[in-house]
């Protein structure tokens, strides 16, 4: 439950869960704050802890490890938060999750000889996809809204893009995988942010909505069963804030 | 059989279970989450009235499943698709000789398919060669995200798979059954990745490779690689109850498969007991995709009856009733796949 704080209090809790804001799960490409997934925040005069929850028991180890990781880097990242805790639940490898993070361990000195070296090349696989799905969303939005012909679309630049939550998403994207956000750059590219030949335009958005659709539909997925799963838990699926952090 | 509208359905459940979770044979506790995880599957997308309590749902034994199946459920014909899960469940997950013993039983209207582990070496090839005889075996379930032992899962085409997927052509077992969906205890570095079925489709043109749960969350990568492979299937186990609680992303899934794979290649099934068959064929039957979106749709009678029971007929060799048949591509690996999206994949 949230207590009483004063105002100095409430700015350090504001910018913990601030920096758990810009942790987002890789494959569902959304805030682990938004998803429900951060389940309580606790700041006390040592430091910070934070506790995550998941849709199961069994989602992916890598997964788990990559946004755990990810949520002790943000708020190693936040000025006087002191001592940074992140702990997983109730997940099958929460215990090796948690001693591998406490220890700094990296993912492979967490789990051992059948991990990969380092999760970048998995976390870039789902940065790639969530360029593709932002892309379709801007274009498809613009073709319902404007005269705009999808036989011109391969000459689209993001100049021409209407602001608005799709267009910043997609800029937010194109710089996650190092793609130019100028005015004049194109918006209908490859994985690489190569240009898309005219003829070849009409497949690439339609292979951009089946990535939309494969995302969104796990993401539909994981908020269900995290419902499901917390449903009997007092205050549901809300993050629990304490702050006992006598003010210095 | 389903009759709706003076319109008649064969239907075929490819993916059904018997299962026992119950605490008594849960070996340690990943045995209480597994079965504790497939139980909020089964709450969170189920209509209310068809919510099963706890007890009942960690083991329901073969006469429910009858029940639930063939009298209520109106299927003509099921398939056991088994997770063993041999490192979680004293018996294994699935009940083995129960299913079978169900399915003699039950002559034309159960199939038992089981499953194999290449990690077992020649062992596992000995004992494959003996389950084929012996359970008359026409296709297989594979997971490969189970542990055994250190190993956190294996891929289809490893060498040691290889060797049983030419044991399967050698037995005559057609049809491989490729767990990829919402992962469980997964290898680290692909637990969804579909790329493994796209390298045996490719090497073994005489199998089937039906790819469960239309890989989602992987659903592009697995329609781009079924639309250049005749042989690889979806079904649509875990895809199918959101026609309840999300209508609307259903029509998307449905509309992607329809375009990139076509009509021919997708298998209904309810996961049973996951979800029980009654409600999703009636809101199968019922459904339609939503007519603003012009890229789909509509979806036609015919394509219904396809995906409902046909072509799960023609991969099984099911014999069914002559005024319920229609002409179907599933089965014929020259056969044309969704020919617009091939096309366009191909230039």
């Amino acid at each position: 439950m949230s207590t009483v704080t004063p105002a100095a209090k409430t700015s350090l809790a504001s910018e913990v869960t601030a920096a758990l804001a810009t942790v987002v799960d890789p494959e569902l490409d959304e805030p682990i704050t938004d998803l429900g997934f951060v389940r309580s925040i606790r700041i006390d005069d040592v430091g910070v802890t934070v506790h995550l929850r998941l849709p199961t028991s069994f989602c992916a180890p890598n997964f788990a490890y990559l946004m755990a990781a990810d949520a002790q880097d943000a708020l190693r990242r936040v000025p006087g938060a002191g001592r940074v805790m992140v702990l997983l639940d109730d997940h099958h490898d929460s215990d090796r999750i948690n001693a591998g993070l406490a220890l700094n361990a990296g993912y492979r000195g967490t789990f051992g000889p059948e991990a990969e070296d380092s999760l970048d090349e998995l976390r870039r696989i789902f940065q790639r996809k969530a360029h593709t799905a932002a892309m379709e969303r801007c274009v498809m939005a613009l073709l319902r809204t404007t005269d705009r012909k999808l036989e011109d679309l391969h000459e689209l630049t993001l100049g021409e893009l209407p602001g608005g939550p799709h267009k910043e998403a997609l800029l937010r994207r194109r710089t996650d995988i190092g793609l130019g956000i100028g005015p004049d750059d194109l918006v209908v590219v490859d994985e690489d942010g190569r240009p898309v030949a005219q003829s070849a335009v009409p497949l690439r958005l339609r292979y951009a909505k089946a990535v939309r659709v494969s995302v969104e539909g796990n993401a539909h997925f994981c908020r269900g069963l995290l419902a499901t799963r917390y449903d009997d838990e007092p205050g549901g699926l809300t993050t629990h804030i304490t702050d006992t952090r006598r003010a210095s | 059989m389903y009759e709706h509208e003076g319109e008649k359905y064969f239907v075929v459940d490819a993916h059904i279970a018997l299962w026992d979770g119950r605490a008594s044979n849960q070996k340690n506790i990943h045995g209480k989450q597994f079965i504790d995880c497939f139980y909020d599957y089964h709450k969170n997308l189920s209509p209310t009235d068809a919510v099963w309590d706890y007890d009942t749902y960690t083991y329901y034994g073969g006469q429910r499943l009858l029940k639930d199946l063939f009298e209520d459920g109106y299927v003509d014909h099921a398939i056991f698709q088994p997770a063993i899960l041999g490192e979680f469940y004293r018996t294994g997950f699935g009940q083995t000789e129960e299913a079978l013993e169900l399915t003699r039983q039950n002559p034309g209207r159960l199939t038992y398919n089981h499953a194999w582990d290449p990690r077992f070496g020649e062992e596992g090839l000995k004992q494959l060669r003996e389950d084929a005889g012996r359970m008359n075996l026409k296709g297989v379930k594979l997971y490969t995200a189970e542990w055994h032992g250190d190993s956190r899962g294996w891929k289809l085409d490893d060498p040691w798979s290889r060797r049983y997927l030419e044991e399967c052509l050698e037995l005559g077992i057609k049809n491989i059954h490729v767990h990829k969906g919402p992962t469980i205890r997964p290898l680290d570095r692909d637990a969804f990745d579909v790329a493994d079925i796209d390298k045996v489709a490719t090497d073994y043109t005489d199998l089937n490779f039906i790819v469960e749960h239309v890989g989602l969350p992987r659903l592009e990568d697995f329609c781009w690689i079924a639309t250049q492979e005749s042989n690889v299937y979806g079904g649509l186990a875990v895809a199918m109850p959101f026609i309840h609680t999300r209508p609307g992303y259903f029509a998307q899934i449905l509309g992607e498969l329809l375009y990139w794979i076509g009509e021919d290649k997708i298998l209904f099934s309810s996961d049973y007991a996951i979800w029980t068959p009654k409600w999703l064929v009636e809101k199968f039957v019922d459904f339609q995709l939503p007519a603003g979106q012009s890229e789909y749709g509509p979806i036609t009678v015919e394509q219904k009856k396809k995906i409902l029971g046909l072509n799960a007929a023609a991969l099984y060799d099911l014999d069914v009733p002559e005024e319920l048949r229609l002409p179907t591509d599933a089965g014929d690996t020259d056969a044309e796949v969704a020919a617009g999206a091939k096309e366009a994949v191909a230039s």
